[in-house]
């Protein structure tokens, strides 16, 4: 009997820095199984084990990645039942909330999502009305389903290398029917930066741009940063759309962030305020950015940016 | 075709927010319809529209759950051209989590499915701008059977098929799903139109029928706080950040931001 189970889909070749937070949060609550999909590499289950993850379920069927969400919560549904599981940890991403909302309904369990803390007995914790308030909520149901933020804990191995137990889950079939069915997919290309909700420094523009993010992708490719925009930037088709951080984009909570050229209207600082440090460059000294920014310069962007991706560049050598 | 869009009356985002009721919930002073279901609605409206609108026996009509001040948010989706409304309220609904607030809104969907025209499509926005959670579309979808299609930026329908793209996560996906179904848009769907002048003179004349649990056949324990399967032990409000350093360029700010960076340890 497992106490918590994690929902890794489809890693790939290696398991995301978010899927090992899980793991790591997981192991706090108890004994650890991983409810998986995709291909299952000797590697991921090696990392899998090095993180506490005694079983790992795969469903029955291959074709779950075909539609969208339903049949997906039907196999999670079915590896709770398999594992006798009493946390469900899935990731934050918008497919991850609607597995685990439809989850919650399947087992008559409580979901909360957008959680950026876990305590041993399942109270989370989270930050609610864009940062605004912090919370603390339960789930009152037998089992309690999460879905986890990136960026909360430092990944941690177990410590104990033991090879985990593969179980397969059969999928019920009723999972498959009435789900919207993918009928094309096409990859978007990859930029080779962090993914934005998921990245250390988040390097984001807004209007005082002006079509040009050149300067905040150097500054960005020299942290190691994701770059983001406002929507106001999106808007006008200077990045694309993917790149919005706020309300009707991305949330993002980094260590660092890099407001450039953003005047700071509240719904951009709803997409970041609960970042750990925020820098922000701005030409107008009243923008309501520096309100909320821990070191502020009233500059131009355009030389502000080129010399301190210079100065790292050095610093770094 | 019958289409139901479900708008929320939600605090504006434009004023600070508050939790401060009965269970920690928000405080609904100062709401207004939230902006991100003015792209469902008007989803909804194009819809009925290239299908010869209310003649031609094409329904779209705004629901609404919430206590007495939600009725402003379907006033306000009839004024921009919602054909009629529900407002779905009931004191027991109070502090519903996103399960007891699926379960009422399918039974009410069920409901203004009963007069023997049963609804097509539920539209929603992407997610509420007060509660964010998004849950709702995939849990109606769950309760009523239906598929879910999510994040659409482009929606058809031919015949009993819904066809959408959405440009989630690494990829771009077209996605199919039969009829009846949920789909939730993003905003970038659409531009929403505004109320004008004959659109608040025609809204006067719209329908908006009430309902409570008892019409839509929900006990008060399955709903609200008691019906609820989560709950919020504590809410503290966050300490506004404050200001830190703020510097003007004088042409070394590139460096003196390097060297706050060094200092925070975030080289």
């Amino acid at each position: 009997m497992a106490n918590a189970l994690v929902f890794i889909d489809n890693p790939g070749a290696a398991l995301k820095k978010s899927s090992l937070e899980l793991l790591t949060i997981a192991r706090s609550l108890g004994e650890t199984a991983v409810a998986f999909t995709g291909e299952l590499t000797d590697d991921v289950a090696a990392t899998l084990g090095a993180y506490g993850a005694t079983t790992v379920y795969r469903p029955s069927v291959e074709e779950l990645d075909n539609y969208l969400v339903g049949p997906k919560a039907a196999y999670l549904a079915a590896a709770v039942a398999a594992s006798g599981a009493t946390v469900v940890l899935l990731d934050n991403s918008p497919e991850g909330k609607e597995i685990a909302g439809r989850l919650g309904i399947k087992l008559n369990a409580g979901v909360i999502t957008d959680v950026v803390g876990v305590e041993a007995d399942g109270t989370a914790h989270k930050s609610v009305l864009a940062g605004s308030y912090n919370t603390t909520a339960k789930a009152t149901t037998p089992v309690t389903v999460l879905s986890v933020k990136a960026n909360n804990v430092e990944p941690a191995p177990a410590g104990a290398d033991a090879a985990p137990a593969t179980v397969t889950v059969e999928v019920p079939a009723e999972g498959l029917a009435n789900s919207a069915r993918i009928a094309a997919r096409t990859e978007k290309p990859v930029s080779g930066r962090p993914d934005l909700s998921e990245a250390r420094i988040v390097v984001a523009g807004g209007r005082g741009v002006d079509g040009d993010f050149g300067p905040l992708e150097e500054l960005a490719d020299a942290l190691g940063a994701a770059v983001g925009a406002s929507r106001a930037a999106t808007d006008a088709g200077w990045i694309g759309h993917d790149a919005q951080v706020g309300q009707t984009g991305v949330t993002v909570s980094p260590q660092l962030y890099i407001s450039a050229g953003i005047s700071g209207a509240i719904q951009q600082k709803a997409g970041m305020q609960t970042s750990k440090v925020i820098v922000a460059i701005n030409k107008d000294a009243e923008s309501p950015v520096f309100e909320i920014a821990d070191y502020g310069i009233v500059g131009d962007l355009f030389k502000v940016l080129p010399q301190a991706t210079e100065e790292i560049k050095k610093r770094k050598g | 075709m019958k289409i139901v869009v479900l708008v929320k009356h939600v605090p504006d985002a434009q004023f600070d927010r508050h939790i401060n009721g009965p269970g920690n919930t928000t405080d609904r002073e100062e709401s207004i319809l939230s902006e991100l279901d003015e792209y469902a609605l008007e989803a909804a409206l194009q819809l009925a529209e290239e299908r010869g609108g209310p003649k031609a026996g094409n329904e779209v009509i705004a629901l609404s759950m919430g206590p007495s001040g939600a009725v402003n948010a379907v006033k306000k989706s009839l004024q921009i051209g919602a054909y009629s409304g529900v407002h779905l309220s009931d004191d027991a609904l109070a502090g519903s989590d996103a399960a007891a607030t699926s379960l009422a809104l399918a039974a009410a969907i069920r409901h203004i499915s009963a007069d023997g025209r049963p609804v097509d499509l539920v539209l929603t926005g992407m997610a509420s701008t007060d509660g964010e959670t998004s849950l709702i579309p995939a849990q109606l979808a769950e309760r009523l059977n239906f598929p879910q299609v999510t994040f659409a930026s482009s929606l058809e329908v031919a015949g009993s098929q819904v066809t959408a793209r959405r440009d989630a996560g690494a990829f771009s996906e077209t996605v199919e799903a039969q009829l009846p179904a949920v789909v939730s848009v993003t905003d970038q769907i659409n531009e929403p139109r505004y109320p004008n002048f004959k659109g608040i003179l025609a809204a006067k004349k719209k329908k908006i029928a009430s309902l409570s649990l008892a019409d839509i056949g929900v006990d008060a324990s399955q709903v609200g706080l008691a019906g609820s399967w989560t709950v919020v032990e504590s809410a503290e409000a966050r300490p506004p950040r404050t200001a830190g350093t703020i510097i003007t360029d004088d042409g070394d700010a590139g460096i003196k931001l390097v060297d706050f960076l060094a200092a925070q340890k975030l080289l």
